[in-house]
């Protein structure tokens, strides 16, 4: 059974090069276990739309032969899958011990500063969302915040004044 | 000069391609293995080799190993678990980010051994970059012949898949890492049935963390013996330890099971002390969910002996004075850390990662957060440090997970330890909620 709608085929689609990792995805799975390349999906969703919105896994549902509603309990349980919108670069700031003993709050508190918003929220210009997270697994390198792919680590107010400037050229 | 296990290379330029990997050694362990040994053989010797799971848990593997269930007809799987999440731990990011194909390796002898045909890295999703080496190092190790149809002649036939995580603590817990890994939310599986019985898609699986599967090639080169016979007792062979905090020299490294934790906190060869003009008031030893210890303890045991870094020593004296080795995730701080705010962040972690399900656990870690909040923000009573014990001693033991303990014991320790440093709090708001205000009552610093 396809669920795909007309509406949602209108909406969202993978580009063909996503569509195939995403049946690649799908094929590294025995007969009949699909679902479990939901979060691989759920992934390059983001990485296409830049947050998992509604259209966008109803679309990973019909992809996996799942029902919608098996999808959304599961980008909701998870923290990576933005629900919402969010600005071309999301900052995801490490709130752990660790990075904290390193100095990260006074860090984080800059980088809120420096940016006119606060956790959870987007600037104006639709360029830069922040959001904490927990531990990143990088705690000898603290503090640390991760843009995408990428960790930043050792983290200083002049060293996060430098990577915002980067970012905003 | 300390033996490297897992290690020795990893300052080799270009370590992490095939080519330079197997310059060094590596895949000799696979060869002997598939070509020379039988699955039964390779649990023996890991069994012999005495290595006790790296993640946290301490189980010995081989045992593990030896009670997956294999009735006839039904794949068996091995999941290797990679969803490093512990605060304080790093190691498994560093081995897989350095060392791609030593998991790799290890991931096909162990497969090999457990009769498994599709194995699983599940990495946590944060971890993208390091999931994109390994798919490369995967796609060069089957080019090689070393995974696919019939690996080196052998009959042997594995697919290695790595699958990405979602974001989320709990799912470093084997049946919630099975839970995600089957595409649903991360909530622990009741046990029994333990995963050697039903485990993946309901059928007899091993979870592993990743710096066990990787002892494994040094096992299958040297003998389970020689592993069996670095380190002291039960503590067999090396250990990562990845050490955070004040100290000089923050990063991951590799010990034999058995130094004194005072010679790996203060020698150049490891931490390098701790950092210049301050000193030594608390240790994490093993990740944030084991016991918080003073320094004093955590450098000796009761009876005025060295502690070491072993399973036993540092459990020594149960949670009156011990702790545990968990993850190894060694989190130092210096007399400039406030005990009581990081027992609330490391709270408000547990909080943030418990899945729901249990009621001691949800509604519990969220009680200890506002209450330890409360206290770090001048407004406790004088009541709410026999609380949060109160509280702390009803959620241990009583969850399917042991996410529950390991929110309790970071709590109860914290307060058994440090009681008048909350108790300040508790009386001086004014001063303790003043910035940079620290605690400087009583206290045996080193």
């Amino acid at each position: 059974m396809n669920m795909i709608t007309e509406a949602t085929k209108l909406t969202i689609q993978f580009t063909p090069e996503r569509l195939e990792r995403a049946k690649q995805s799908i094929a590294d799975y025995p007969e009949g276990k699909q679902k479990s390349a939901l979060l691989p999906l759920l992934h390059i969703l983001q990485e296409q739309e830049g947050w998992t919105s509604p259209e966008g896994m109803d679309y990973v549902a019909s992809l996996l032969d799942i029902e919608p509603i098996e999808v959304y309990e599961v980008a909701s349980f998870y923290t990576m899958y933005h629900l919402n919108p969010v600005g071309k670069h999301v900052i995801e700031y490490c709130r752990t011990g660790p990075c904290c003993l390193m100095g990260g709050e006074e860090v984080y508190a800059h980088l809120k500063q420096r940016l006119g918003i606060d956790t959870g929220q987007t600037t104006v210009d639709g360029q830069f969302t922040i959001k904490e997270v927990e531990c990143l697994a990088a705690c000898g390198m603290g503090p640390v915040f991760q843009i995408r792919e990428q960790y930043y680590m050792h983290l200083t107010n002049d060293r996060v004044d430098e990577i915002i400037d980067e970012l905003s050229k | 000069m300390a033996t490297k296990i897992l290690t020795e290379h990893v300052n080799v330029p270009g370590i992490e391609t095939f080519d330079v990997y197997r310059k060094q050694g590596g895949y000799t362990a696979v060869e002997k293995a598939l070509k020379t040994m039988t699955p039964e053989a390779v649990v023996e010797e890991v069994k012999k080799a005495g290595v006790r799971g790296r993640g946290g848990a301490g189980f010995p593997m081989g045992m593990k190993w030896s009670f997956l269930a294999k009735p006839e007809g039904v794949p068996r799987y091995l999941v290797c678990n990679a969803d490093e999440s512990e605060p304080g731990t790093f190691k498994d990011h560093y081995l897989m980010k350095n060392l791609p194909h030593l998991l790799i390796e290890g991931m096909i002898i162990s497969s090999f051994a457990l009769g498994a045909n599709k194995s699983f890295i599940y990495v946590r999703g944060e971890l993208m970059y390091v999931i994109r080496i390994l798919e490369k190092a995967i796609a060069e190790a089957k080019v090689k012949g070393f995974l696919g149809k019939n690996i080196l002649g052998s009959g042997y036939d594995l697919e290695l898949v790595v699958q990405p995580g979602g974001g989320a603590y709990i799912c470093g817990e084997e049946t919630a890492l099975l839970e995600s890994l089957e595409g649903k939310r991360g909530n622990p599986r009741n046990k029994p049935p333990f995963p050697a019985v039903k485990g993946l898609y309901q059928c007899p699986t091993v979870v592993n963390n990743v710096e066990s599967i990787a002892t494994t090639p040094w096992i299958m080169n040297n003998g389970g013996d020689a592993y069996a016979a670095i380190g002291i007792g039960r503590s067999t062979g090396t250990k990562l330890i990845s050490a955070s905090g004040h100290i000089n020299k923050p990063g991951v490294y590799e010990i034999e099971l058995g130094i004194p934790v005072e010679d790996f906190l203060y020698a150049d060869e490891w931490c390098g002390g701790i950092r210049p003009g301050h000193k030594f008031k608390a240790l994490v030893a093993g990740g944030s969910s084991v016991p918080i210890l003073p320094a004093n303890l955590a450098l000796k045991l009761e009876n005025g002996d060295k502690r070491l870094m072993t399973y036993e020593s540092l459990s020594e004296g149960g949670f009156k004075t011990g702790t545990m080795l968990g993850s190894g995730g060694f989190i130092v701080f210096d007399e400039t850390s406030c005990i009581v705010r990081n027992t609330w962040n490391f709270s408000r972690f547990y909080h943030h990662e418990s899945c729901g399900q249990c009621s001691p656990c949800r509604e519990g870690t969220g009680w200890m957060e506002k209450v330890l909040h409360r206290i770090e923000y001048g407004h406790g009573h004088q009541r709410d440090v026999d609380l949060l014990v109160d509280v702390a001693s009803k959620i241990e033991g009583n969850t399917i997970c042991p996410l529950g303990d390991a929110a309790a014991w970071p709590v109860a320790s914290a307060i058994r330890h440090f009681r008048d440093e909350f108790m300040w709090h508790i009386t001086n708001p004014q001063e303790a909620t003043q910035p940079g205000a620290v605690y400087r009552g009583e206290m045996a610093l080193v």
